[in-house]
């Protein structure tokens, strides 16, 4: 049986103990952003998230989606879930009040949507997507799209999704093949061509789907350049906002799928479907790339939730199982045998959940803290510095973080043992749903490319610099700390190396990409891993400072102390490996012939 | 018509609890407390009364330490109209529970009181009781259905025997059961308004209340462990231990 409650202790502790997050209230238009305010909004939600989403999981997983006569069905209880969430205003979190958002930071938008993932993601992918249409509209749309679309799309009536893949592109968004025909309507257009594995493509939860197109203009140069963003909906909108005659839109089928299958992934098919131009001509894809960091962190978070779950739910089965007993003698011996919890092995792999993912966690709070500075300081270079924390580590968060939630549903279910293997007790489900965001919004692999081929080098290595700078500061101070410096010094050394990896890599790959690329992947892990030994040791000096005036949260602060040591002790040294395989160059990768393998 | 909500912080109900090592009460260091759940259906039964025109105004009223604004905040967030917090750090029991809401009571003159017919940390089953009485006033405990009509509120009562319906002459006070209705989920809009809503703090000094115990606790226990059960052979074998192990045939 998997078990979820929300980790609203946790979340208080890096709001208000590790990260201050009275900084949010201070930034304009965040007034009311208080931490009384996370606390109570968290609350409520955690609420719906254990009470009404978490309980459809499992069955949603043994339904999944029925695809009839082209339409979705969605499992049984999901409808009136997504009316509960809608109603409670959640999916109008972070927009805009001016079209009828509550305004709130993406620093708490990021803890209600860990929430949800934890207790149902596949039932999270439908808001989801909606936010992301509702970004894209709300930064590249004009004031009438905006007027037409927003309202509905944030009260939750209508959904959104994001349609780029096609069959022959997935990736290389260069090749997308969908056209777009100028009518004599200005902005209008004629959307024919089919895109795949879209998200909440079709389904029967709200009245109406908004879907943003990437689509090719007649004229239109070839590549990337020549890509624009549409408006596509299922049915118009007529002139006072309300649903219209329905439109050229309709749902191919849906994929059968390892996991999510509460998420209707369709192929959607437009046949002469009015569109609507949104932004630049052309301009699709840098539309498109500003949306992207958000909802690459947004799977990043995805990862670590359901981490979260398995961590809740492996914790509880060591604790109850009873199964042989101690290495070093009976331990309980008023029972049959012992608990798991008592088997050294069994400790290390809890440990290993817990210690990524209460890291990243952390790591992610300081991400999204980054971000709400980003988009409201009022100093234009603050604000920069901030994106630019933002960008270098967004791909690492994605990554590392989908990499480790990955390992760590895995270990869930292997505690739990033949039992965990079975389909009623949820952990196998965890993992299924967890291997998709290692793929989506671009790849693990991509995710490296991009760190290691685009952000390392932007603007001559600034983007790194925001992150090496203050860690440097940071555990420099701390290393010769007589009660932190167990923590900082491990933590210090691994991002000296870190360092050094780096302008060595530079150096590389300037002369030969190839150098660069080979090594992207491991760099960005030991990179995670890194920022992970930062984030334990800033975590490390709270839990020490709090401690001894814990009143009787001792215990929650020694975990800490206890879970930082474990992560320095038999994690972090990943990274020497890491390092060492780095070292080696691109020559074992590269030096089998294409046609030998 | 004015309503007065009594809510009270209790350790939530999810919680597995744990007996103080030192057997004075149960830990409530770093766990997570809410509303209790009856008092819950108080609130979510004051706010359907407003909605369908009935109340005008809803308030709602906690006791204790600072934090229990929190609580009175999530009344707020359901859709009660304003609250009002005793101050205290003395442990609460129900007569001085009673005693403080009787003298608001006195204070705001509400038709109504609703009050959860028990807190599920102490499991009292008190305070209801002890306040219509204090009051003067008629009570229907363990509300399953609540109507009001004119100056009159018809409680229905589920007894051993079926449901009974009492009619109590308003100002009256009534104790919720759990099928009187579901709370609803707080919106994130009424979230957010419920920070402007205000929260007098009054202390039981100004109320002329002394809040002093009465009751002390000697020891609080864990309740005994289940035994492991036994597998009998045969029938003759489960009856002889039903009739001399177990004495229950």
């Amino acid at each position: 049986m998997t078990v979820y409650r929300a980790p609203l202790r946790d979340y208080k502790f890096l709001l208000e103990e590790v990260f201050d997050v009275g900084e949010i209230a201070k930034l304009p238009g965040y007034e009311e952003a208080t931490a009384e305010t996370f606390a109570a909004v968290l609350a409520e939600g955690a609420k719906l998230c254990e009470e009404v989403l978490f309980p459809l999981n499992l069955p949603g997983d043994a339904e999944g989606c029925r695809f009839e006569n082209g339409v979705v069905r969605t499992p049984k209880g999901f409808k009136e879930a997504y009316d509960l969430f809608r109603q409670g205003g959640w999916t109008a979190l972070a927009a805009d009040p001016h079209y009828g958002g509550q305004g709130l930071p993406a620093t708490l938008n990021f803890f209600v949507s860990e929430m949800v993932a934890s207790a149902n993601l596949s039932f999270g992918m439908y808001p989801g997507l909606t936010a992301g249409a509702v970004e894209a509209i709300h930064q590249h749309g004009d004031e009438v799209q905006k007027k037409t679309w927003l309202p509905k799309l944030i009260d939750g009536t209508w959904s959104g999704t994001m349609c780029l893949t096609e069959p022959q592109c997935g990736t290389d968004l260069g090749q997308v093949k969908t056209r777009a025909v100028p009518t004599d309507g200005d902005g209008v257009y004629r959307i024919t061509g089919t895109k795949i594995f879209i998200s909440a493509g079709e389904h029967d939860l709200t009245d109406n789907i908004v879907h943003l197109v990437l689509a090719r203009l007649p004229d239109a140069p070839s590549g990337t350049r020549g890509i624009s963003l549409f408006i596509v909906p299922k049915f118009l909108a007529t002139d006072d906002g309300a649903r219209g005659p329905r439109n050229g839109v309709r749902c191919g089928g849906i994929e059968h799928k390892m996991g999510i299958k509460a998420s209707a992934t369709c192929v959607i098919n437009f046949d002469d479907a009015q569109g609507y131009l949104v932004g630049e001509k052309n301009g699709g894809m840098r539309a498109m790339f500003t949306m992207m960091n958000a909802a690459r962190l947004g799977v990043g978070l995805q990862g670590l939730a359901l981490g979260e779950t398995a961590y809740q739910s492996a914790r509880t089965y060591a604790l109850e199982r009873l199964q042989g007993r101690s290495p070093t003698g009976v331990k309980f011996p008023d029972k049959p045998a012992d608990p798991l919890i008592v088997h050294p092995d069994i400790r290390r792999m809890l440990l290993t959940m817990r210690a990524y993912t209460e890291g990243g966690r952390a790591l992610a709070a300081w991400v999204m803290q980054a971000e709400d500075k980003a988009h409201r300081l009022t100093d234009a270079d603050e604000r920069a510095a901030n994106d630019e924390l933002v960008g270098l580590l967004t791909p690492i968060v994605k990554a590392m973080l989908t990499d480790n939630a990955f390992l760590v549903t895995n270990l869930g279910m292997q505690i739990f043992g033949g039992h965990g293997y079975i389909h009623d007790n949820g952990m196998e489900q965890l993992v299924r749903d967890c291997r998709i965001t290692q793929i989506y919004e671009g790849a693990n692999g991509i995710q490296a490319l991009d760190l290691v081929g685009r952000k390392m080098g932007q603007h001559t290595g600034r983007l790194l610099r925001r992150f090496f700078h203050p860690v440097d500061q940071y555990l420099r101070a701390k290393m010769s700390d007589p009660a932190l410096g167990e923590f900082a010094l491990p933590a210090y050394r691994a991002f000296g190396r870190l360092q050094q990896t780096t302008a060595l890599l530079a150096q590389k790959g300037l002369v030969n990409p190839d150098e660069a690329a080979a090594a992207a992947a491991e760099y960005l892990r030991a990179f995670g891993l890194v920022a992970l030994g930062y984030v334990w040791t800033r975590i490390a000096e709270v839990a020490l400072a709090k401690r001894g005036m814990a009143n009787g949260e001792a215990a929650f602060y020694d975990a800490k102390l206890a879970t930082a040591r474990f992560y320095m002790a038999k994690l972090l040294p990943e990274t020497g490996a890491l390092f060492a395989s780095i070292g080696s160059g691109a020559k074992p990768v590269m030096e089998l012939a294409a046609e030998a393998f | 018509m004015k309503l007065l909500v009594a809510v009270k912080r209790v350790i939530d109900y999810n919680v597995k609890i744990r007996v103080k090592s030192d057997h004075t009460g149960v830990e409530t260091a770093n766990v997570k407390m809410s509303m209790n759940p009856f008092d819950e259906i108080g609130v979510e039964e004051a706010v359907r009364l407003k909605e369908a025109g009935v109340a005008t105004e809803i308030v709602a009223v906690s006791m204790g330490p600072a934090p229990v604004q929190e609580t009175i905040r999530t009344a707020l967030a359901m859709g009660a109209d304003r609250g009002i917090h005793v101050e205290t750090d003395v442990e609460l029991q129900p007569l001085a529970v009673a005693k403080l809401l009787k003298a608001i009571a006195e204070k705001e003159q509400p038709q109504l009181i609703i009050l959860g017919k028990q807190a599920i940390d102490d499991d009292s089953n008190a305070t209801g009781q002890m306040l219509a009485a204090l009051l003067g006033w008629p009570q229907g405990t363990f509300a399953s259905k609540l109507k009001i009509e004119g100056d009159t509120a018809l409680v229905t009562r589920e007894v051993d025997g079926g449901l009974e319906t009492e009619a109590l002459k308003l100002p009256a006070l009534i104790t919720t059961d759990l099928r009187l209705n579901e709370p609803r989920y707080a919106s994130l809009p009424n979230i957010m308004k419920a920070k402007k809503k205000t929260i007098a703090k009054l202390t039981a000094g100004e109320l002329g209340i002394d809040v002093t115990p009465h009751l002390t606790v000697l020891k609080v226990e864990e309740p005994p462990k289940r035994q492991a059960g036994v597998k009998v052979k045969t029938v003759e074998e489960l009856i002889d231990k039903l009739r001399n192990e177990a004495r229950v045939i």
